[in-house]
């Protein structure tokens, strides 16, 4: 593979860039694999890539329906972040925000990784307290954490609405300085270069039609591109679950709901940080050409159409303009809907399955993004060790029968309990 | 933006309303011993189609009545609407 660096950039300039390689191929499915990989999104790519570079599996296909990275790795607000109260998220995004740090340097392609900081804003005392308990477990686990009262949050974001008649006014936020955003579409090359070099074959334009099993054990996939024998299978497939799911004849702890996103006409610099309404569910940052990237609520009800519709739209704005109401002054550059695997404890799976050889990895909800390589790397470890590490053990299929629910924000399919 | 008919108000906007989920989810019998499968079926496990989809709405700034609505979980489209109590051929 052609190692990208201001050397081959210089020396393909001289050529017109006329002889770059394929950054990965596009190879027929073989007639075995030892493990398939269903989803070329950011998780299935990341977990291709740790198969064979932590475990060296080589002998691995990745089935994708579209085309690598068309889903919600490239349809996301692209904000990383590891502030969650409970163990179980907390030390697994940490161990994510470990593997972004580096990612860049890792994949050999930059991802822009920017640890510009997020800020929780809190509206009341009742909230500033439990930032602080929840600043506090996440210290207790690692995660820098750093609770800000009002006229620090004002040094950082005099943006915002400081006024004194607000409906929500700006008691402090809990901040966490380590926390950034990445050029999400980079995640999603940047894995499948690697993963591609390493002998992964990426097979794009090709649907998963059926499961072959017999005796409880996975022997294979059929797809609209002939039937696929595989020693293992991992499902990593977010919003089409669900889909896949009731060809398995299981039935999940998941639904399939809409999220959108937005971005304003881009502008001059005006917010280095992450931000998110404390009273209400919007997140705003600003992209490095300017735009505004805004998303919010759900629209909060089963879909799995692509798009969304105006009224949460208007309902997710009209939050963003009374936090910082200067954004009512920008044009609306594009608006676009991804769909969510909405697990009913707003937590995540990733864990082996009743058939044997089948493993899931879905539920990821509004946070699939910056979990992408703590995601790929945890669920390549399930895979290929048959077993689940101890980063997520909590992340089970049966928490929801047994009762260990990972309830960080109480926030699942079912938004309005919030 | 949806438009849904309610049963007793007529065609309303989606504003007016509130989604409460699949429609075909039956609550386990009163008295009787309700395995912890069949308990999870009917908090957790939702079946979440790509299609046609049964499902319980509140026009909560209406006539706050519950309702049945079967709609396409693809396209949006709305095919009919139903009283809560209506019994669904």
């Amino acid at each position: 593979m052609q190692k990208y660096s201001i050397f081959s950039l210089v020396k393909n300039a001289l050529t017109g860039h006329q002889n770059w390689d394929l950054a990965w191929k596009d190879p027929n499915p073989k007639e075995e694999y030892d493990v398939v990989i269903i989803g070329g999104g950011g998780h299935g790519l990341a977990t291709a890539y740790y198969l064979a570079k932590e475990h060296q599996i080589t002998k691995v296909a990745i089935i994708e329906k579209g085309w690598i990275g068309g889903g919600n790795v490239g349809r996301n607000t692209t904000i990383i972040r590891s502030n969650y109260m409970h163990d179980e998220n907390g030390l697994f995004s940490e161990f994510g925000m470990d593997l972004w740090r580096k990612m860049s340097q890792d994949l050999n392609y930059n991802v822009m990784f920017s640890p510009r900081g997020i800020i929780n804003l809190a509206h009341s005392d009742a909230q500033m307290n439990a930032y602080a308990r929840r600043g506090n477990s996440m210290r207790l686990n690692g995660i820098d954490a750093v609770l800000l009262n009002r006229e620090e949050v004002k040094e950082l974001i005099p943006m915002a609405d400081f006024s004194d008649n607000v409906r929500f006014p700006i008691f402090g936020g809990l901040m966490q300085p380590s926390a950034g955003t990445a050029r999400h579409d980079a995640v999603a090359w940047g894995y499948a270069r690697q993963a591609d070099s390493m002998g992964v074959d990426i097979i794009q334009n090709c649907e998963v039609t059926g499961f072959d099993i017999s005796a409880g054990k996975i022997k294979g996939i059929r797809t609209s591109r002939g039937n696929i024998k595989a020693k293992k299978v991992g499902l990593c497939v977010a919003g089409s679950t669900n889909i896949l799911a009731e060809k398995l004849n299981m039935t999940l702890p998941i639904e399939t709901h809409l999220l959108q996103a937005c971005v304003s006409e881009p502008v001059k610099p005006v917010l280095d940080k992450v931000v998110t309404f404390g009273a209400g569910h919007f997140y705003i940052s600003q992209s490095d050409k300017g735009e505004m990237v805004m998303g919010g609520d759900l629209d909060g009800y089963n879909s799995y159409a692509q798009r969304g519709n105006l009224p949460t739209l208007q309902h997710v704005l009209t939050e963003g303009i009374a936090m910082m109401p200067f954004l009512s002054k920008l044009k609306m550059l594009r608006t676009w809907g991804g769909i969510m695997d909405m697990s009913m404890d707003g937590s995540p799976i990733i864990d082996k399955t009743h058939i044997d050889g089948l493993y899931l990895n879905c539920g990821w909800c509004y946070g699939g993004f910056k979990a992408t390589p703590a995601s790929g790397w945890t669920f390549a470890h399930t895979i290929a060790q048959d077993r689940v590490h101890e980063l997520n053990s909590g992340y089970s299929l049966n928490r929801f029968s047994t009762g260990h629910l990972i309830d960080e924000k109480g926030l699942g399919t079912k938004t309005w309990i919030s | 933006m949806l438009h849904i008919k309610c049963p007793h108000c007529g065609m309303r906007s989606q504003n007016e309303f509130s989604y409460g989920g699949d429609a075909t989810v039956k609550r386990p019998e009163l008295n009787k011993e309700v395995t912890d499968q069949e308990w999870d079926n009917f908090v957790y496990n939702r079946v979440s189609p790509r299609g046609k989809h049964l499902e319980l709405w509140q026009h909560l700034s209406g006539c706050r009545q519950w309702i049945k609505v079967e709609r396409d979980t693809a396209t949006h489209e709305i095919f009919k609407t139903y009283k809560a109590n209506e019994e669904i051929a």
